[in-house]
C-alpha cells in the first residue's frame, strides 16, 4: 500500500429514501462505523464501481476520506462527513438519530 | 385570492400523472439517475444531504387559509411535521421518499398549488413586496403583475433552457420590501405624470458575485410589460454566456458588456416583438384584476391595548395598512433559540384559522422566512396575539437582531460549505432578552451557508457567510449591506472566525455600535455608514488577537 493513501470508504444516499449509507462487505449499511474500507487506490477504484453498478438502489456514489479508530472501526475525516453521519443539528430526528433506538 | 384557471389545473395535474411515470420508472430501473435528475429537478425535488427535499411554489407569496391548511397536512402525512419557508417566499418539505411525491403533488394540486419551476435554469417563482395590496404605502398592488409574469413564462417554451436560473421580483411600493435590486428583473411601479408604469432595473443578483441592479428602462408603460420582458429575456438567451455557469447569469453579461450595450439591444428586440404584440387579452388582464380586488373592509369599535405583551408585539410585529382600522401583522417564525422559517403542522394550521376568521383568508410568506397575516382589523388584534401566543408564535422582533435570515446551510443542503442554523440559534439566544433587541433596534442579519448566498448575507447590516477553511467552518462577516430601495453589497470585515468565535464576535459588533451611536435613534446601518469600519473591524477582531497573543 503506498504510503500517502488515505483509507476510504464508499457513500451514497438511498434511492428511496433519500438517507445517507455506506457500502459494506455485502451491501449497504446505515452505520458510518459498518464501513468496507479500501487501503489502495485500486481498492477504492473497484469499490466505487462496484456501488455504481448498484444504480437501481442507489444515487450519487462517491469515495470519503476516513480514519480507522483504536478498534479498526472507520469514522468520517471531513466534517460534512461527519455531519451525514448525525443528521441535522436543530433537530434530533435525522435517520441517523433514529438508528440510535435500533 | 387569485384562482387558477381550469388550464391550470389540467396542466398541474397532468404533470403531476408525468411525474408520477417517470417516478415508477426510475424506481423499477428504466430511468438511470442522470436520466432522473432533470425530471425530478423540474418537479422541485432535491436530493439533500440526509434526504430528498421537495421545494414547493408560493407564487408571490400569497396563500390562502385552505392552502396552508394543506401544507399542515402534507407535513403530518409524508414528512416530519414541519415545513421550512425560504426566502424565496416558498416551502421546503426536508424529508419526503420518492415514492410518496407524486402523492404530494397531487394533494397540492388540489389546492391549486405545485412545485414546477422551482428549479433548473427558468424562469423562477415571481417574488413581491409581502405587504402586497396592503401597506399604506403603496402605489399599486403588484401582484396583479407577477400573477401575469407568472402565466406567461410558465412552461414558456423558448425560456425552458435558459443559460442560467432567472428570477424576477416585483413591487408595488417605493419602500423596496422585495430586494428588487438583487434580482435578474426587479420592477418597481410606478406613475409619472399620473400614468402607471415600471421601472426596470437588470442584472442584480447575490451569489458568488453580487451585484446591485441597474435600470435599463427608467419608464416602462404598464402595456409594454410583457413584449419588453420578452426582449429582455430573448437577448439574454442570445448573449448570455453558457460557456461558463459561473458567468452566466444576466449580471454578469451587463457587467461585461455595459448596460448601453444591453439597452439597445433590448430596444431593437423589443421593437420587432412589440409589432407583432397583439396585447394581453382583455378577458385575462380582467381575469387577473378580479382576483387581487380589495376584500370588504370591516367596522368595529376598537378598544385600548393594556396588555403589555400586546403593546410590544403591535410596536415590533405590525405595519401600517392603507385602511386605517386595519394593521399588517408579521407572524415571527424566530421564536428565540428556533430555526429561522420553520414551521409545525400545528403552527400552520393555527395560521391557516387566524387567515380565515381575521385577515379576510389571506396569508404571505416573506422573503424574509416570516409569515403575514395582510389584513387584520385592530379591533380583531387582542384575539390574533393570544391565538399566536399559544401557538408559540408570538414573538416580539421583528426587524431585530432576532429575526436573522439563515438558509438550511450544511444541515441539509448539498451544496452548503458551512452550517447557517447553529449560527442563527446562538446569536438568538445570546439575545434573547427581547428588551435588549429592542434597545439595540432595527438589525439586519442574514446567513449563507455558501457562496450560492441563499441566505442574502451581501444584503445584511451584518452578512455572515459560512466557509470551510483548512477541514473546518470559517464565518466571513460582511457589513453594511442593504436590500432596500437603497441597495447596498455589504464590505467584507476581515479574516473569517471559527463556529465557536463567530456569535462572540457578533456580540462585539453590536456593543460597539452601541457605543458608537449618537443617539438611541441612530440604527446600526446608520452608524456604520458614517463611522465606516474602522471601529467596528477593531471590535471584532481585538479580542480574538488578545485571545492568541
Ligand atoms: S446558500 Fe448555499 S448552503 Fe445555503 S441554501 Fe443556498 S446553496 Fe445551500
Amino acid at each position: 500500500m503506498p504510503k500517502s493513501f488515505t483509507p476510504q470508504i464508499v457513500t451514497a444516499n438511498d434511492l428511496m429514501l433519500g438517507d445517507v449509507i455506506y457500502l459494506t462487505e455485502g451491501g449497504w449499511s446505515r452505520r458510518h462505523g459498518d464501513a468496507l474500507v479500501a487501503r489502495s487506490a485500486s481498492e477504492a477504484q473497484e469499490m466505487l464501481a462496484t456501488a455504481q453498478a448498484q444504480a437501481l438502489k442507489i444515487v450519487g456514489p462517491y469515495l470519503a476520506d476516513t480514519v480507522l479508530d483504536d478498534a479498526g472501526r472507520p469514522a468520517p475525516v471531513h466534517f460534512r462527513e461527519a455531519f451525514r453521519t448525525r443528521g441535522p443539528s436543530n433537530y434530533d430526528h435525522g435517520k441517523q438519530a433514529d438508528l440510535r433506538s435500533v | 385570492m387569485y384562482q387558477y384557471t381550469d388550464f391550470d389545473e389540467q396542466f398541474v395535474r397532468a404533470r403531476v400523472q408525468e411525474f408520477r411515470g417517470q417516478v415508477e420508472r426510475r424506481i423499477s430501473g428504466a430511468l438511470t439517475e442522470d436520466e432522473f435528475k432533470p425530471l425530478r429537478l423540474m418537479n422541485g425535488l432535491y436530493l439533500q444531504l440526509h434526504a430528498y427535499m421537495l421545494r414547493v411554489a408560493v407564487p408571490y407569496g400569497t396563500l390562502n387559509g385552505a392552502q396552508m391548511r394543506q401544507l399542515a397536512y402534507i407535513a403530518d402525512r409524508w414528512d416530519k411535521g414541519y415545513g421550512h419557508f425560504t426566502t424565496r417566499q416558498n416551502i421546503q418539505f426536508n424529508w419526503p421518499k420518492l415514492a410518496d411525491v407524486p402523492d404530494m403533488l397531487d394533494a397540492l394540486a388540489d389546492v391549486s398549488m405545485h412545485a414546477i419551476q422551482t428549479s433548473g435554469n427558468c424562469i423562477r417563482n415571481v417574488t413581491a413586496d409581502h405587504f402586497a395590496g396592503a401597506a399604506a404605502d403603496e402605489i399599486e398592488d403588484p401582484r396583479p403583475t407577477a400573477e401575469l409574469i407568472r402565466q406567461w413564462s410558465t412552461d414558456h417554451p423558448e425560456f425552458a433552457y435558459l443559460p442560467r436560473k432567472f428570477k424576477v421580483a416585483v413591487t408595488g411600493a417605493p419602500n423596496d420590501r422585495a430586494v428588487t435590486k438583487a434580482h435578474d428583473i426587479g420592477l418597481r411601479m410606478i406613475r409619472r405624470d399620473g400614468v402607471p408604469g415600471y421601472e426596470v432595473i437588470v442584472g442584480g443578483g447575490l451569489g458568488r458575485t453580487p451585484m446591485i441592479g441597474k435600470v435599463l428602462n427608467d419608464f416602462l408603460p404598464r402595456e409594454d410589460l410583457l413584449p419588453y420582458l420578452e426582449a429582455i429575456l430573448a437577448v439574454y438567451n442570445q448573449h448570455g454566456r453558457r460557456d461558463n455557469k459561473y458567468k452566466a447569469r444576466i449580471k454578469i453579461l451587463i457587467h461585461e458588456e455595459g448596460v448601453e450595450t444591453m439597452r439597445s439591444r433590448v430596444d431593437a428586440e423589443f421593437a420587432r416583438i412589440k409589432a407583432e404584440f397583439d396585447g394581453v387579452p382583455q378577458h385575462v388582464v380582467e381575469r387577473i384584476r378580479a382576483g387581487f380586488l380589495p376584500p370588504v373592509w370591516k367596522e368595529a369599535d376598537i378598544a385600548p391595548v393594556r396588555d403589555p405583551g400586546l403593546r410590544s408585539f403591535i410596536d415590533t410585529n405590525t405595519h401600517t395598512h392603507k385602511q386605517a382600522d386595519y394593521t399588517i401583522v408579521t407572524i415571527s417564525l424566530k421564536g428565540i433559540g428556533e430555526t429561522p422559517g420553520d414551521a409545525t403542522s400545528d403552527q400552520m394550521r393555527v395560521m391557516a384559522d387566524l387567515a380565515e376568521r381575521f385577515s379576510h383568508d389571506e396569508l404571505r410568506v416573506s422573503h424574509e422566512q416570516n409569515v403575514i397575516l395582510p389584513h387584520v382589523h385592530k379591533a380583531d388584534l387582542p384575539a390574533v396575539y393570544d391565538a399566536l401566543r399559544a401557538a408559540g408564535l408570538a414573538t416580539a422582533n421583528i426587524g431585530l437582531v432576532s429575526d436573522i435570515i439563515a438558509c438550511p446551510g450544511m444541515d441539509y443542503c448539498a451544496l452548503a460549505t458551512a452550517r447557517s442554523i447553529p449560527i442563527a440559534q446562538e446569536i438568538s439566544e445570546a439575545f434573547s432578552d427581547l428588551d435588549r433587541q429592542r434597545d439595540v433596534g432595527p438589525l439586519k442579519i442574514k446567513i449563507s451557508g455558501c457562496i450560492n448566498a441563499c441566505g442574502h448575507h451581501h444584503v445584511a447590516h451584518i452578512g455572515i457567510l459560512g466557509l470551510e477553511k483548512k477541514g473546518v467552518e470559517s464565518y466571513q462577516i460582511t457589513l453594511g449591506g442593504d436590500g432596500t430601495e437603497n441597495a447596498a453589497i455589504g464590505e467584507r470585515l476581515g479574516p473569517g472566525f471559527a463556529a465557536d468565535e463567530i456569535v462572540p464576535a457578533v456580540e462585539r459588533l453590536i456593543a460597539a455600535y452601541l457605543d458608537l451611536r449618537l443617539t438611541p435613534q441612530e440604527t446600526f446601518l446608520e452608524a456604520y455608514v458614517r463611522v465606516g469600519p474602522a471601529p467596528f473591524k477593531a471590535a471584532a477582531y481585538d479580542e480574538v488577537q488578545a485571545n492568541a497573543a
